[in-house]
């Protein structure tokens, strides 16, 4: 029998490869189930990540942020009224507000890329790595010839309302970075949808996508320079989406094509 | 009401489920959902074969459930209404062997209208006496058999993090459905990278059980080219056309992967070489449902899933969200009821019991779903570490959940896997968890991986 240190417990022998991985490995059992304190621990897990669903986005100390950084932020919304209903309606997420559409009819257009930030069901995702890749990704993007818009902060949207803005805005890409559903060891993981030609009604099947950026997902600035190879290649490709496919080296110098300006 | 179209009796007839109400399909008030019950208990079954609730012309899906219906095997209930269907279901004429030979007469709209007028129990009773057996490297489905599917998934594709992840899964006794990864990146040489890594796993350890990175057709497609060894082609489905659009697929795009993956010829005991996931709502979330009601349109992917004889199909239940399944409540019926309208078709039927974050579900709810699809003969249940998927962001069932209903119901592994566990001393020769001990080789796994 293995030795435990709490009675009835058979102990895991390979519970030192938790270090190897956050998933919920070498719990132990007593019988078949799970021991007693594990199954606390992910009740409180659950408990955070249901408080994460219900958190506000802190847009407006966000934008300041941007603006110290010399991006202009646009403060949008979408057409839900509160949370509650954004969980039940998402095509309410997907479309902006009436007064949304109308400041970005009156804003200039035509941009190469457009950079929206949705806080989606984690506030702590954006919080913690949306202003990070945003501001990385868009200083590099000042380095080449592309040109990009606004940087678009909406509350209560979904991914597809990113095509709505790119449409209005006539950026020729979207990039939209959203507070992934909050899992149990990560309600913080943002994720970053890529449409290129942004036009309402599209589906996933038009998108690229990022998942996990986060601390222990990954990493903001790998984040950066895989949005900057789908951009890139979109323009090439003159599509995004499926056939699109993500075969980027690990060499990889990101928007090198549209480098022209001396760094 | 006599004269309401199948489609929208069809819809108000269905459970109260928050997609339904999303996509204004549902019935308005509970008795009208009731009336509507007893309209749909009325109608002949010969209807649904002359009044397709997508158009032939526009839509593949309808002209594959239409083009291959089965006329003669459905002769023995083609007199029967939709309330007959149901009494003949749980009469003890339909028996396994009959239910078996039933299933290509049955269209998934005939099983879904059956399933509206079901209660838990008669989705549980019909469902467990469906018997359907799959064959890869081991045997899926044979009766006092529960599989699971070993899913290590990493944040970052790590393959130290999935190694252990898979070693802990192995260690009690999950695996025999497949040892399936989701990559949280799509780069084929990641695809390629975790491919390798699983065959190796299961060559070194001589496991007699297959391997799936789950990933979009058209990548494993590539995959196969580069010569990665493909043991099951995985792919999401949905059951209208334009739904499987959005997904990037078509039937003919299935057929492709399906007969390359087939020309692998890697299966041992058998030549079932398809994964499919399907859930109720996805065809609502692509805004590709053609005012159909979600349940109705889950069962027609299975219509999809059959043309491909699947090793493994199920429905990833919770994962959706609230928008589509409320709550506990919610998700246990639909996954009652897909399991019993995937059975009812002839699929090796597993479920991901799941829910996440944003929805009204707790551990409890899953218990309880749990519960009800080992008595119904579930095929497959997923098994990942401690319920906590740290890719995907939802809760599904632990390994623990899986030696839990085993335990319960004295149900077994797929018979080679079991064999395997028992060479292992994983298992005991009655099938329980034995204490792993320190020396054995399966702990080596993680040495190999770490150094």
């Amino acid at each position: 029998m293995n030795q435990s240190s709490k009675p009835y417990i058979v102990s895991d022998p390979w519970a030192k490869l938790q270090q190897f991985t956050d998933a919920r490995i070498g719990l132990g059992r007593c019988g078949t189930s799970m021991p007693t304190e594990e199954v606390l621990k992910f009740k409180l897990s659950h408990a955070q990540a249901r408080d994460a669903v219900h958190q506000p986005v802190q847009t407006e100390a966000m934008a300041s942020k941007l603006q110290q950084n010399g991006f202009t932020p646009l403060v949008l919304h979408s057409s839900v009224q509160d949370r509650s209903e954004y969980l039940t309606r998402p095509d309410k997420g997907r479309s902006l507000s009436q007064n949304s559409v109308d400041l970005l009819t009156h804003e200039q257009t035509g941009y190469d890329i457009c950079v929206v930030i949705c806080d989606g069901l984690s506030a702590p995702a954006i919080h913690e790595s949306a202003l990070d890749v945003t501001i990385h990704f868009l200083n590099i993007v000042r380095q080449s010839t592309l040109t990009a818009s606004p940087v678009c902060m909406v509350t209560n949207g979904r991914v597809a309302i990113g095509d709505q803005i790119g449409h209005l805005l006539q950026a020729r890409m979207v990039v939209l970075l959203i507070g992934e559903r909050p899992g149990l060891s990560s309600p913080n993981s943002l994720g970053a949808y890529l449409t290129y030609a942004p036009l309402p009604g599209l589906t996933d099947e038009s998108r690229n996508c990022i998942s996990n950026i986060r601390k222990g997902g990954m990493s903001t600035g790998e984040a950066v320079r895989k949005i900057a190879y789908l951009v890139e290649e979109a323009f090439t490709l003159k599509h995004s989406g499926v056939a699109l496919k993500d075969r980027m080296n690990s060499d990889y110098i990101p928007l090198l094509s549209f480098q022209s300006k001396v760094i | 009401m006599k004269h309401t179209s199948l489609k929208k009796l069809l819809a108000l007839a269905s459970p109260l489920r928050s997609g339904d109400v999303l996509a204004g399909i549902a019935a308005e008030n509970e008795e009208k959902r009731v009336r509507a019950q007893m309209t749909l208990a009325e109608v002949p079954l010969k209807r649904f074969l002359e009044e397709p609730v997508i158009p032939y012309e526009e839509d593949e899906v309808t002209r594959l459930i239409l083009d291959e219906h089965d006329q003669e095997a459905f002769a023995p209930i083609s007199s029967l209404t939709v309330g007959d269907f149901r009494n003949w279901l749980l009469s003890d004429v339909a028996d396994s062997v009959t239910l078996a030979k039933l299933a290509p007469a049955i269209t998934p709209e005939m099983a879904a209208a059956v399933s509206k007028l079901m209660r838990l129990q008669d989705l549980i009773l019909v469902a467990s006496k469906c018997r359907i057996t799959t064959k890869f490297r081991n045997t899926i489905g044979t009766p006092g058999t529960f599989s699971v599917r070993l899913q290590p998934n990493h944040p970052t594709d790590d393959l130290t993090g999935i190694a252990a992840s898979t070693l802990d899964g192995l260690c009690y006794g999950c695996g025999d459905a497949v040892i399936g990864i989701n990559p949280a990146t799509d780069n084929i040489d990641n695809i390629c990278n975790l491919l390798h890594m699983l065959s190796d796993l299961i060559e070194n350890y001589s496991i007699p059980t297959q391997s799936c990175v789950l990933t979009h057709v058209t990548t494993t497609l590539e995959a196969i080219e580069r010569g990665a060894p493909v043991d099951l082609c995985f792919q999401s489905i949905a059951g209208t056309q334009k739904a499987n659009t959005g997904f990037g697929i078509n039937l003919a795009l299935l057929q492709q992967a399906h007969e390359a993956t087939l020309a692998l010829n890697r299966g041992t005991v058998g030549t079932n070489v398809m994964y499919f996931e399907t859930g109720q709502g996805s065809a609502l979330s692509a805004n590709a449902h053609h005012g159909v009601d979600q349940q109705t349109l889950e069962a027609r992917a299975y219509a999809v899933a059959r043309k491909f004889s699947p090793l493994l199909v199920n429905t990833v239940v919770g994962f959706i969200g609230p928008e589509y399944l409320y709550d506990g409540k919610q998700i246990q019926r639909a996954g009652l009821e897909d399991h019993f309208c995937g059975k009812l078709l002839g699929l090796p039927m597993g479920v991901d019991i799941c829910y996440t974050n944003h929805a009204e579900a707790d551990q409890d709810d899953m218990d309880t779903l749990l519960t009800l699809l080992g008595t119904a003969g579930c095929t497959f249940i997923m098994g990942v570490p401690g319920a906590d998927d740290i890719m995907l962001n939802y809760q599904s069932t632990s390994f623990h959940d899986a030696a839990y209903i085993r335990k319960l119901l004295g149900l077994r592994a797929a018979p080679e896997f079991e064999n395997w566990l028992q060479s292992m001393s994983i298992h005991s020769k009655t099938g329980s968890l034995q204490p792993i001990l320190k020396s054995n080789r399966l702990l080596e796994l993680s040495a190999k991986k770490i150094s």
